[in-house]
């Protein structure tokens, strides 16, 4: 495992495996093996592409739902997480410390296929004892990216 | 009408990279890798900190020196990093970029016919400095074969009973090359043996990469009341533009620097003060950041060059890299016009740097590694046209 590798491809999933060498002073076979032993580790767990989809005429609603459950004798909180965490329109499902038991985060096409989700599908498990949902209405910033700013190099072209 | 101009102004020598400003803020789809600063903003915690100062009408001048808790941090924080005692009341000095605090070293040490050697390839300053200052500057060429470092028997043979003072500068601008303890204690030998000051250019400190950390001269046995330490903000933390930098130096020599700074300039910019305090105490993480991401972009250069077969020595330290192009029988200046007219790209001739730095080019990388994979297609394109000729 080489965390360094990692930290470049959680920036940038598209960088190859020869700049990824060369930024590291590495050998690009070890490189190579080593990404391929992370992808099988589960350490490395997809390459995604972070779109603004705001900029895309296609409506998209995003959900913050906060869950609270009762935890099932045994099984603890896994076995709710994994009930939820299986339907395609949820996102992402955290266990939480504080005021409620899990973040689901989902996406839908709008507001009314989302809230007959939570109100069909969530509500009715019989651990979950309620919910309050929250929309996002602009994403500013996403995985350490930030929306909508040209950065322009503003720097002088040729300085001392 | 009189001659209204100064002699000694006339005759200094203007900046060579005048010229390639001029042609290339006239080509849109040139790239540049000829910047001299970092490509990253200023941290937002010290950003907001300057913010904060304004807000709170913090819009006054501050004592000579600049203000006490800043001073304080900065002394505090050399002797955790580098092992140097200066006393923050009168040894720390807060000047408007390392640039004011150069100029101010040599004006209080230098009278007319004082001689000061200076290492070269070296930052555009120095030589103008010292001839505004009434000092007579002795250049040492700097060699590829030593990695740009200073040696023993260079200094040596630069020294005559004029040599008051010398300017070492490392990491340098624009070689890279760094210099350790080990390297440093044969010429602190001899500036204890033949009374010579040392200013130490520290600006790059911050950004020495591999296994040795940076190292101040001003830490060896002795050398402190002869070592006047020059560094700031400006690329540690990238804050060029706030105009803050620091001298730290013997009690006698400060107060004389304080002097001028005081007639000059008054105090370093308040506001910039202001956010400094939050860089030096909270800033180590953004520089450890930062310098990760430098180091990366400059084992790629490395890696880069032995592909294409461009000879360059390892820096290990600021951000450039000075490949030599003695091969292709060109001057670093006709190397640098025809890589600007023929591939749009843009770097600066190894001789803006003194004389000694003909046969090479200087290279940033201040740059993404998009923009320099750009730029390493064009310039191999340039070298092979002319290999292949
Ligand atoms: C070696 C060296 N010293 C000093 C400076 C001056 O920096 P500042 O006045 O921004 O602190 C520079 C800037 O490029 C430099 O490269």
């Amino acid at each position: 495992m080489n965390i360094e590798i990692l930290k470049l491809l959680e920036t940038d999933s598209k960088m190859t495996v020869t700049d990824i060498a060369k930024m590291l002073g590495l050998d690009e076979a070890a490189v190579a093996a080593d990404i391929k032993a992370m992808e099988e580790g589960k350490i490395i767990c997809g390459y995604h592409t972070m779109i603004d989809w705001d900029k895309v005429a296609e409506e998209k609603v995003t959900a913050l739902i906060e869950v609270k459950v009762t935890p099932q004798r045994g099984q603890g909180f896994d076995r709710i997480a994994e009930r939820i965490y299986n339907f395609e329109e949820v996102n992402a499902v955290y266990l939480m410390a504080g005021a409620f038991d899990f973040t689901v985060i989902l996406q839908g096409t709008s507001l009314k296929e989302v809230s007959r989700f939570v109100s069909e599908k969530l509500s009715t498990m019989e651990q979950i004892i309620s919910t309050s949902t929250h929309f996002v209405l602009k994403k500013y910033k996403d995985h350490g990216i930030i929306f909508d700013v040209v950065k322009q190099d503003e720097r002088l072209v040729i300085a001392p | 009408m009189r001659n209204p101009l100064s002699k000694t102004v006339v005759n200094i020598k203007p900046s060579g990279i005048r010229k390639f400003f001029d042609i290339v803020s006239e080509m849109p789809n040139a790239i540049s890798l000829g910047v001299g600063e970092p490509d990253f903003d200023t941290p937002w915690h010290i950003r907001e900190e300057g913010i904060y100062s304004l807000e709170k009408g913090r819009t006054f001048y501050t004592s000579n020196s600049g203000l006490l808790e800043l001073r304080e941090e900065i002394c505090k924080w050399y002797k955790r990093k580098y092992n140097v005692d200066y006393d923050y009341r009168k040894e720390a000095l807060l000047t408007v970029g390392g640039s004011e605090g150069i100029d101010i070293a040599l004006r209080a040490m230098l009278d007319p016919g004082d001689e000061v050697i200076v290492p070269e390839p070296c930052y555009v300053s120095y030589v103008a400095c010292v001839e505004l200052a009434g000092g007579v500057p002795v250049s040492i060429p700097l060699k590829n074969e030593n990695e740009f470092r200073l040696t023993k028997e260079e200094l040596l043979a630069a020294v005559t009973d004029k040599t008051k003072v010398l300017i070492l500068a490392f990491p340098s601008n624009p070689t890279g090359a760094i210099m350790t303890r080990k390297d440093l204690e044969p010429i602190a030998d001899i500036c204890k043996e033949k009374d010579i000051i040392v200013i130490s250019d520290e600006i790059y400190s911050e950004l020495t990469y591999g296994e040795e950390e940076h190292c101040t001269i001003g830490s060896l046995p002795d050398m402190k009341e002869r070592t006047i330490i020059i560094n700031g903000f400006s690329k540690a933390y990238a804050m060029t533009g706030w105009r803050l930098g620091y001298a730290l130096a013997p009690a006698l020599i400060a107060e004389q620097m304080t002097k001028i700074h005081q007639f000059a300039i008054m105090c370093a910019p308040t506001t910039s003060q202001y956010a400094a305090i939050s860089a030096i105490k909270d800033g180590d993480k953004d520089i450890a950041r930062m310098r990760e991401s430098y180091d990366k972009r400059r084992h790629f250069l490395l890696a880069t060059f032995k592909e294409m077969g461009l000879p360059c020595f390892e820096p290990k330290g600021a951000f450039y890299m000075f490949p030599c192009i003695k091969e292709f029988g060109l001057t670093s200046d006709e190397f640098a016009t025809r890589l600007l007219e023929e591939e749009e790209l843009a770097v600066v001739p190894g001789t803006a740097f003194g004389d000694c730095g003909e046969g090479f080019i200087r290279i940033s990388y201040a740059y993404s590694i998009d923009e320099l994979k750009e730029a390493m297609e064009r310039l191999n394109n340039f070298i092979k046209r002319f290999r292949n000729k």
